[in-house]
């Protein structure tokens, strides 16, 4: 959680950049049908993100779909059959402190801890693109105007901020989606304009405006479509983060409540049990850990296929 | 290099305004006021003149700029809950906070470089793979679940180490302090080191692709003046994320210090939420936050002192 700031996000993703890139497939933006043509052939043959692809489709199928997988009533406690060891005949992953499926929690939990952690940052994307698009446009004061706001959020560790906002606020979903969405705008606002700069920047902006085209066409084709790949890339790491603070939030009480299933807080409920049930409780990190690093992964492979730096 | 700093320690001035505004406003987003909230049904007149007794009736504005100037003179206010004055409280609770951030922080970037540097040295040999394997997972570990794995191993299953608390020792250069911080401070470890490790890799790798490699190994030099050349150039990019990581250490060790119950400023914040202790909140936030834009100024001359072409720029 601590990882989450924007620069040394930015940094250490710069890592993997055009090392798992396949070789074989000629690199760079040429015409914009190859590009895309070519960045899908790199995805295709980059096992780490095809594996992530599809094990988020299981875990976020799985979580959609549960009302009719035939699970467990995800709330029907059964104070016979607490804690019951992975395994157990009718109860594949166990029980929870209150005889809960755990199954059947994990499976509905993803729910709530995927859309706690894929929500915000789509709003985020949001306003902070708009932002970003605005300040790295129109430049001049109104630049200065929205990045030193953004610099005054940068003061605030991620997680510090978003405790502070959700704290404020008082416990809930829907304060914790809105305090992690304030803490990714200025992020996406600093990378949105850092982009859109050095876009305008080219000549290709340039001779469009000498050729007559309308500031709304010239940021529709020429600037949004180069700032969008890197932004979204990026938006792809923040989620990852985001799904970390999301059941963070709710592991200390400011996210979901019981009896909701939320990964953080059956982290956090089974926590007291870590003497009878020590692998039913590591279960619901495991999910938040696994759903994490696939997104993380997921961006590290779009990168080098996009053939992104930032 | 002087004006730069002159400069950049200039420009913290109004971050920190700001960051001063924003705190305010957090704490008065909430409903009611903070005395409201503690209180619950009372005595009307009674509330009102507490109300009076901690200025909660005045403007907003007037209310602000009273905080800040006693806050900039080290008077925090005195907690809702316990009467005691916020500033001695914040206090020891940094330093606990301190000591497992800086133990922490550490054990992290000596990990994190040394198996950084190595990794991209050795780019693509089985060494790389391990390291960067181990670096993913270690970002994207939600670290209070780090805590609580560690805590079922090493308290739990083998007895080896506490897992609650700060031990009864008055100084932390005691065997029985150690004991309590060592958990914390692993858990606390793994994402900066897993950062600082991949930023090294990275950085690293790029240089080694520089043409003044190829210059040096033409004239002749060993293999390890080589590295140490890639390690010296790698240095600000690897100063700066180590800084950033180092504040965000002790910004975000909420939830690792909720996991071991350390009295540090994490645990602190999380009573203040629950109490609605408004005060504390606040100096605990304030105080979290102005270090971290110190931090941030440190970092920043200290990469302009690594890396002189940043200062002219």
């Amino acid at each position: 959680m601590k990882a989450f700031d924007a620069p040394a996000l930015k940094l250490a993703f710069d890592t993997a950049a055009g090392e798992r890139a396949v070789l074989d497939v000629p690199v760079g933006p040429g015409i914009q049908r190859t590009y895309w043509h070519n960045v899908r052939t790199r995805v295709g043959r980059d096992p780490y993100t095809l594996v992530c692809i599809a094990v988020l489709l299981v875990i976020s199928g799985a979580a959609i779909f549960a009302p009719w997988l035939g699970l467990d009533d995800p709330s029907a406690a059964n104070s016979a059959d607490r804690l019951l060891p992975l395994g157990s005949p009718g109860h594949v992953l166990g029980t929870d402190e209150l005889g809960r499926d755990m199954l059947s929690r994990l499976i509905y939990g993803g729910r709530l801890s995927l859309a706690m952690g894929v929500f915000p940052v789509a709003a985020a994307l949001l306003i902070g693109g708009t932002l970003g698009l605005i300040a790295g446009f129109v430049g001049g004061r109104t630049n200065m105007l929205i990045m030193r706001i953004t610099d005054v959020f940068y003061a605030f560790p991620s997680i510090l901020l978003a405790v502070a906002i959700a704290g404020s606020l008082g416990a809930g979903v829907t304060n914790a989606l809105l305090a992690i969405m304030i803490v990714f705008i200025p992020p996406i606002t600093r990378v949105t304009e850092s982009v859109t700069t050095q876009v305008r920047a080219m000549d290709f902006v340039e001779a469009a405006r000498a050729s007559g085209a309308t500031t709304y066409a010239i940021i529709r084709t020429h600037i949004l479509g180069n700032v969008l790949g890197p932004v979204l890339i990026y938006a792809t790491v923040l989620v990852s983060v985001s799904i970390l603070i999301a059941a963070g939030l709710s592991f200390i009480g400011l996210g979901a409540s019981s009896p909701a299933a939320e990964w953080g807080l059956m982290l956090n409920t089974l926590r007291e049990s870590i003497f009878l049930a020590p692998l039913n409780a590591v279960l619901p990190g495991f999910m938040i850990f696994v759903t994490s690093m696939c997104f993380n992964l997921i961006s590290d492979g779009l990168r080098s296929a996009m053939d992104v730096r930032f | 290099m002087l004006y730069y700093i002159l400069r950049r320690t200039l420009y913290t001035i109004p971050i920190a305004i700001g960051v001063s505004l924003v705190v305010f406003t957090l704490i008065h987003l909430a409903p009611g006021d903070p005395l409201s909230a503690v209180m619950g049904e009372v005595d009307q007149r009674m509330l009102a003149e507490m109300r009076a007794s901690f200025g909660y009736d005045k403007p907003l504005p007037v209310q602000y700029l009273l905080w800040l100037g006693h806050t900039l003179t080290g008077d925090m206010g005195y907690s809702l809950r316990s009467g005691a004055p916020v500033f001695p409280m914040l206090i020891a609770a940094a330093k606990n906070t301190m000591a497992i951030g800086i133990a922490a922080a550490l054990l992290g970037f000596i990990a994190g470089v040394t198996s950084g540097l190595l990794a991209g040295y050795n780019h693509g040999t089985w060494i790389d793979k391990t390291v960067s394997s181990a670096a993913i997972a270690g970002v994207s570990m939600p670290h209070y679940w780090l805590a609580i794995i560690l805590v079922i191993v090493f308290s739990v299953e083998l007895g080896w180490l506490p897992s609650v608390g700060a031990g009864s020792a008055a100084s932390f250069w005691s065997w029985d302090a150690w004991r309590h911080m060592v958990l914390p401070v692993v858990a606390l470890a793994a994402i900066p080191g897993a950062i600082v490790s991949r930023t090294a890799r990275a950085a690293v790798m790029e240089i080694l692709n520089m043409e003044f490699v190829e210059a040096l190994r033409a004239r002749g030099l060993s293999e390890r003046r080589i590295l140490w050349h890639v390690a010296r150039n790698a240095l600000p990019t690897v100063l700066a994320v180590m800084g950033l990581q180092f504040a965000h250490l002790l910004g975000g060790s909420i939830l690792v210090e909720t996991v071991f119950t350390w009295p540090g400023t994490g645990y602190l914040l999380n009573l203040a939420i629950f109490d609605r202790d408004m005060p504390v909140l606040q100096g605990t936030i304030m105080l979290l936050a102005l270090f971290f834009v110190a931090t941030n100024l440190v970092v920043d001359i200290l990469q302009a002192w690594a890396d002189p072409r940043i200062s002219r720029a």
